[in-house]
């Protein structure tokens, strides 16, 4: 997983509620076999759209979506967390995330961050009003910061020390081998095995 | 005070717990299916890792396959088919292909195996894995990171969700169903309704559901925004269990039996919010809108955005009645439909099939109907009892297994502009099929449907 630490960079506003994943990568994109090259896949249905606001010139190269609530609700594709980050973006700020999405992103170091509906929408203004303003994400302080404005976000401990170390988890959870065997020794014999 | 049910189940699960620090969680079966675990084995690969419990874990094929006989004509996804039987092979761990007896959709299987069983935690990477809380487990979707730290590991590091009840008091009126619930809980509570909570859905209407109900109702909590929804077992569950190839059996049964017993919310137990539902006020319930929560009765009309006080729901409201290509003011009555789908995780067992060929036995269908066993068990059981020959004279298709039509990864596709009945579980933009538009119901109404071509509650079909 990619470390983040702090992260500056343009953004864009998708101003859209309950964008669910079947939007962010559609299903039929979901029959690769390797990780990568989603970025094609990201939004298509909507990038079909000359309107649509990733069509946008202005808003080229940006890494921070300002995104409107219930952000990746819908399926459990991490694949949307893929497409999302091979187009470029590191940051995702919504007022609310779908549970399945949030969780994933974090596990690949794309940064879903919550801030409330009105400050989001203060956000999109301000990117609409000036597509170059570059906005802050520290995930260290845990804010995010635009020109004078700051606001603070809630991240637990264990995935922000996660996500700046850049940590694998699986390396993590095999360090406590142990417990895991300690754990199978005890488990009922009745419970149901596939073979 | 007391523990509620996820308490009991999340407890009886922590390998690990630390200060500041998510519980490791043992995860008691792990599904697979093809979309969601070949870059997962890859990453076994890489790290040069073995699946710690293949006898825990259980592949299918269902997303990607044809409901028609024959080989998948796809390359790409044929492709992802042959990885998920090389990966499976290379790992050991038990798959059933297509044309196997025991294959058919990931969440239709489990409990027709009988590997779903009370009490256990249940992961799989697909969001309708909150199908299994039915039995009263904790079962919830993942993605592939997820995925192949389960097949590593058989733990997930997690913290535990809130609890949220949701009391269905009363009784649901004759010719309401489970989905016809479920979807009016949804357009109250909202998608993001049950974000970071687990479900316990409780009272007089969810406890006279039968498992194939109780398994749409859990199977949608995803809808609803909660990864995971439960209800607690009871002779209901243990009846369906008792004789399955995987469930306990003698001096094993009783003991289990004694455990899941326990398996309850104590009297004395809070959760961190409850919703109450009168059942005896519900109708049968339709989507209108392009997400699970813009639903209404079928007796009602579109809705107008500016109902909305929310600018939000006001602006989603106007945005998916344009997709939908539909008016405000029209009766939902009145709304033609090409295409009806009887099937998914949500729909597609025994019960769903039987529902629907009560309806269409003796009449003909008016527009594409695809009716769609969950299983190949589930086919074989609805053709012993002949309502594959009902389905045919009436006009319908007959499918094999798989998700069909619920999400546009196979064949079973909608056109665009092209609208549908559906019993499946997402109406979302795009989710049928490029441009496609969804209406989702239950498999009495979408037989009512295909009878008349608009969509229609069985209770007004008693003339046709």
């Amino acid at each position: 997983m990619e470390a983040f630490t702090t992260h500056t960079g343009t953004a864009v506003p998708l101003r859209r509620s309950n964008v669910d994943t079947d939007q962010i990568i559609p299903a039929v994109w979901l029959k690769q076999v390797s990780r990568t090259g989603f970025e094609k896949g990201l939004f298509a249905a909507w990038r079909e759209d000359p309107s649509f606001v990733l069509n946008n010139p202005v808003y080229q190269g940006a890494s921070i979506l300002l995104a409107g609530p219930d952000f990746g609700t819908g399926s459990s594709r991490e694949h949307a967390v893929w497409a999302l980050q091979q187009y470029g973006f590191r940051v995702v700020i919504a007022a609310r995330f779908g549970d399945i999405f949030r969780n994933n992103s974090t596990k690949m170091g794309l940064l879903p961050v919550v801030l409330e509906a009105k400050t989001v929408e203060e956000l999109q203004a301000a990117v609409e009003a000036d597509p170059s303003v570059r906005i802050t994400v520290d995930l260290v302080e845990r804010q995010v910061r635009l020109g004078e404005g700051a606001w603070a976000f809630d991240i637990d401990d264990y995935t922000r020390w996660r996500l700046i170390e850049g940590l694998d988890d699986i390396g993590l959870t095999l360090r406590h081998a142990d417990d895991i065997t300690a754990y199978e020794n005890g488990r009922q014999p009745w419970l149901p095995t596939t073979v | 005070m007391g523990r509620t049910l996820a308490e009991k189940v999340w407890e009886q699960h922590v390998v690990r717990r630390a200060e500041g620090e998510p519980d490791l969680l043992f995860i008691d079966l792990h599904l697979i299916h093809e979309v969601t675990s070949p870059q997962a084995f890859d990453g076994l690969r890489m790290a040069d890792r073995k699946v710690r419990r293949p006898d825990l874990t259980i592949a299918t094929e269902d997303h990607n396959v044809p409901t028609v006989l024959g080989p998948i004509s796809d390359p790409v996804s044929r492709t992802q088919v042959e990885t998920l039987r090389k990966n499976a092979a290379e790992f050991g761990v038990r798959l059933h292909p297509m044309g196997d007896a025991g294959q058919g959709v990931v969440h239709i299987i489990g409990p027709q195996f009988g590997l779903t069983q009370p009490g256990m935690t249940i992961v799989c990477g697909d969001s309708h894995t909150s199908t299994h809380g039915a039995f009263g487990a904790i079962a919830f979707g993942i993605g592939t990171s997820e995925v192949e730290h389960v097949l590593a590991t058989q733990t997930l590091p997690a913290y535990r969700p809130k609890t949220m009840a949701i009391e269905v008091k009363g009784a649901l009126p004759y010719g309401v169903t489970a989905k016809d619930l479920i979807l009016a809980i949804i357009a109250k509570i909202g998608t993001g309704g049950g974000q970071g909570h687990i479900v316990e859905y409780r009272g007089e209407a969810i406890r006279n559901l039968s498992m194939e109900g109780r398994m749409t109702v859990c199977n949608m909590s995803i809808e609803a925004g909660a990864r995971a929804g439960l209800i607690a077992p009871d002779e209901t569950t243990f009846a369906y269990l008792k004789g399955r190839p995987h469930a306990p059996t003698g001096a094993d049964w009783d003991q289990a039996l004694a455990y899941w017993q326990t398996l309850r919310t104590d009297d004395d137990a809070v959760f961190d919010k409850v919703v109450e539902i009168d059942a005896a006020t519900l109708t049968p319930f339709v989507t209108w809108g392009t997400n699970p929560g813009q639903g209404a009765p079928l007796g009602s009309a579109v809705p107008a955005p500016e109902e909305f006080a929310d600018p939000t729901e006001r602006a989603a409201a106007e945005r998916a009645l344009e997709y939908m290509g539909l008016t405000a003011g029209t009766p939902l009555s009145e709304v033609a439909v090409d295409t009806v789908f009887v099937g998914s995780c949500t729909n597609g067992r025994l019960e769903d099939l039987r529902a629907a060929a009560d309806i269409l036995r003796g009449r003909t269908v008016k527009t594409r109907t695809l009716i769609v066993p969950g299983s190949m068990l589930v086919k074989l059981e609805a053709e012993k009892e002949g309502l594959h020959e009902v389905f045919k004279a009436a006009g319908a298709e007959w499918r094999e297994a798989g998700c069909s039509m619920c999400l546009g990864m196979n064949p079973d596709t909608l056109a665009p502009g092209e609208r549908s009945a559906s019993t499946s579980n997402r109406n979302f933009e795009g989710r049928q099929g490029k441009g496609g538009r969804t209406h989702l119901v239950s498999p009495q109404v979408a037989a009512a449907t295909a009878v008349t071509g608009k969509l229609t509650a069985p209770a007004d079909l008693a003339n046709q």
